[in-house]
């Protein structure tokens, strides 16, 4: 089974944030790799565990020669890694960075694409479909859990109240939802072995494309202003003097779950 | 955070000159990342639980074995990483950061468990017990201490004989304070036994009729690692259970020691720097007389000591290690490194829970933990007494 997966390289979140004037993060300073994006190479790397061959190889654009993220992703197992770097690409839009994925992806034939539901800076959530559609494959969003099925996939998809199963056939673009598998630790002996594994570099000539057609050049989305998440508002607190069983109870009812 | 970087200087020669380096290798910082998220995740949380309970963490040590943390100094063929000693004491460090009872029963299951076998052992002992080893999935233990041989360990009292009906070995005698002898995974024990040739040592499976494993001590601190006295009444070993030469006894442990030192001034290290973290978010964000504590210079320059006593601890630790992968003569840095981050580690738990008020006293509190832990490391693998012996012989001092 061959799957590629999307893994997204981007500031520490824990690092405080830095923005150019045109509400860009700076990603000028180490990157590592997206948390979201986690999910995917385990849940790549238990497929291809599970039908005893194939690969796992992964996809990622991003500024310089930033190959940490993906290092993390070779060392929990993936088996090599393509990183679309150009400085021409600065200023992408999700689509443009949607249609870079799918042509380096579109060069080999693969059984499943992987991607992380949405990036946790970024956090637009459309890059995904926008692949699936360029390189005319279905998808399904918000998997949970994936079984193969002959030339199927049985992909378990979370809604509001349960999950649906749907099955797709092969090939397919599959996003996974953060925190429905647990991402293995990388070990020692897979840091050392990632060393030496494949990491291919392409600019966007090796790519073929125009330099107007992608980076900020090519970007049909503009940031036009940015403001702070609303805080949440604070709970509302129950004390309980032996009855706390029946107030919650009550609370439940009143958002009508039980 | 920076580090000496060890036994590289690629990176300066290419360039066309050469440097000191006080950076750590790539693969050592990204195995510093891997386990500082481990411990943060899968240690931290639950240090304290294990701590109160007196609970040995197995899924949690088997787990740090899955990373390959025990054979990071091993040569591949037994399932190690072949890796510099400085990058096990880097794990080392990082653990203890959190908890001091996984990092030593890292330290010890690596250091004391399987380098006595790996520098002594026959190749067939090599094989049957290291792999495991450097897996994790099993701990060995050195019993030298004895309940009246410890800084003295060449007073060993038990004693060994040869059946020579059976060409058995045959022990007896008790060790005292043995560390991850009675885990659920200790394969095998190495103890020191003496007949008319002097002490040597042997290797003692777990399990072994005669082999009483007495139940853990109640300890000060290190409450989650395992350490138990042991008795052992007539045990019977075939020969091939002879670890190195006969007669060798002595002169084998005081090479193992040298390198547990290391080890053990790395742990101190990571101890010194857990309480330093821990002290530096208390000052900040503690507040009394209408402000945060760390305003006040008393509280500020006990943070700055403690600062400083990390700083020069990460030198000597690193220092020592790093003489000891280039194969350069060590034992002085060795004990140079102990006796000082030991002592420091002591100091700076002290202040910790001073920063910390009552809140430093009460467990629960991670400086609390840390100020109980720390007291043992002024003691195992050669007292601070013992270490300055160590120094004042390299000085060239007179004897007697
Ligand atoms: C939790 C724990 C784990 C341990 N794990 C192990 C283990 O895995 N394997 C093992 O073999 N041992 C282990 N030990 C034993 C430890 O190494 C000894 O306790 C230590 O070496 C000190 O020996 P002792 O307790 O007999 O003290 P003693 O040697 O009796 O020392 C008592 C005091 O006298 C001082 N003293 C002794 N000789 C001199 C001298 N020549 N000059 C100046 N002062 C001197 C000492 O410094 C100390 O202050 C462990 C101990 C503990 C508490």
């Amino acid at each position: 089974m061959k799957i590629a997966v999307c893994v997204k390289q981007i500031p520490d979140p824990a690092a405080p944030a830095k923005m150019d004037a045109n509400y860009n993060l700076a990603r000028d300073t180490k990157l590592i790799m997206d948390e979201s994006d986690s999910y995917g190479v385990e849940m790549a790397l238990q497929l291809v565990d599970k039908a005893g061959a194939g690969e796992v190889v992964l996809f990622s654009m991003a500024p310089g020669e930033e190959v940490s993220g993906l290092r993390n992703a070779l060392a929990m197992g993936a088996h090599r890694a393509v990183l679309i770097s150009d400085p021409r690409l600065a200023g992408s839009d999700a689509l443009s960075t949607a249609k870079v994925l799918a042509k380096a992806i579109g060069r080999e034939s693969f059984d499943l694409v992987l991607a992380a539901t949405e990036s946790s800076d970024g956090y637009t959530g459309t890059t995904p479909v926008q692949i699936a559609e360029l390189l005319d494959l279905p998808s399904v969003t918000f998997a949970k859990g994936i079984e193969v099925k002959g030339e199927s996939l049985i992909v378990a998809r979370q809604t509001e109240a349960g999950f649906d199963e749907i099955e797709v056939p092969t090939p397919a673009l599959v996003t996974v939802t953060a925190g429905v598998v647990e991402p293995r630790y990388p070990n020692f002996k897979g840091i050392m072995a990632a060393k030496s594994k494949p990491v291919e570099k392409l600019s966007i000539d090796d790519l073929a494309f125009s330099p107007d057609s992608v980076g900020a050049s090519g970007a049909r989305e503009t940031i036009t202003s940015i403001r702070p998440a609303e805080s949440r508002g604070a709970g509302t607190v129950v004390v309980d003097e032996g009855d706390g069983f029946a107030k919650i109870i009550e609370y439940l009812e009143s958002l009508k779950v039980i | 955070m920076w580090f000496w970087k060890l036994n590289c200087l690629v990176d300066s020669k290419a360039i066309g000159f050469r440097t000191m380096d006080f950076e750590l290798m790539h693969h050592q910082e990204e195995f510093r990342e891997l386990i500082e998220s481990f411990a943060a995740k899968e240690i931290a949380p639950y240090a304290d639980l294990w701590d109160e309970r007196g609970e040995f963490p197995l899924d949690t040590i088997l787990k740090l074995g899955e990373l390959g943390a025990f054979g990071i100094t091993f040569p591949e063929e037994f399932g190690g990483l072949n890796l510099e000693f400085s990058t096990l004491c880097i794990a080392i460090e990082e653990l203890a950061k959190v908890d001091s009872s996984v990092a030593i029963t890292l330290s010890a299951g690596v250091g004391l468990g399987a380098n006595p076998i790996f520098s002594f052992g026959s190749q067939e002992q090599k094989m049957r017990y290291l792999p495991s080893m450097c897996e994790g999935k099993a701990l060995g233990a050195f019993g030298l201490t004895e309940p009246d041989a410890g800084s003295d360990a060449g007073a060993t009292r038990t004693k060994v004989r040869l059946d020579e009906k059976t060409n058995e070995w045959v022990i007896s005698g008790s060790k005292a304070y043995i560390t991850n002898s009675g885990t659920p995974i200790t394969s095998v024990i190495t103890v020191t036994a003496r007949d008319e040739d002097g002490v040597s040592t042997f290797l003692v499976p777990s399990g072994t009729p005669g082999l009483v494993v007495e139940p853990s001590y109640r300890k000060l601190g290190w409450h989650a690692s395992d350490t138990h006295g042991l008795s052992l009444d007539e045990v019977r070993l075939p020969y091939e259970n002879l670890l190195g030469a006969k007669g060798r006894g002595f002169a084998q442990f005081l090479s193992i020691l040298d390198d547990g030192r290391i080890a053990i001034a790395a742990l101190a290290l990571g101890l010194i720097e857990g309480c330093l973290a821990e002290s530096i978010e208390y000052a900040k964000t503690r507040n009394a007389f209408g402000g945060p504590i760390g305003r006040y210079q008393a509280v500020a320059f006990m943070c700055s000591d403690m600062a400083t006593k990390a700083s020069a601890a990460r030198h000597l630790v690193y220092h020592a290690a790093w003489l000891k992968d280039n194969s350069k003569p060590y034992k002085q840095a060795a004990a140079m490194a102990k006796l000082f981050a030991t002592e420091a580690a002591v100091e700076v738990s002290r202040s910790a829970t001073q920063i910390f008020g009552g809140a430093g006293f009460i467990e629960g509190n991670a400086v609390a933990r840390h100020y109980r832990d720390a007291k043992i490391l002024e003691i195992g693998e050669g007292t601070s007494e013992i270490q300055r012996l160590v120094i004042a012989r390299s000085l060239g001092l007179p004897q007697k």
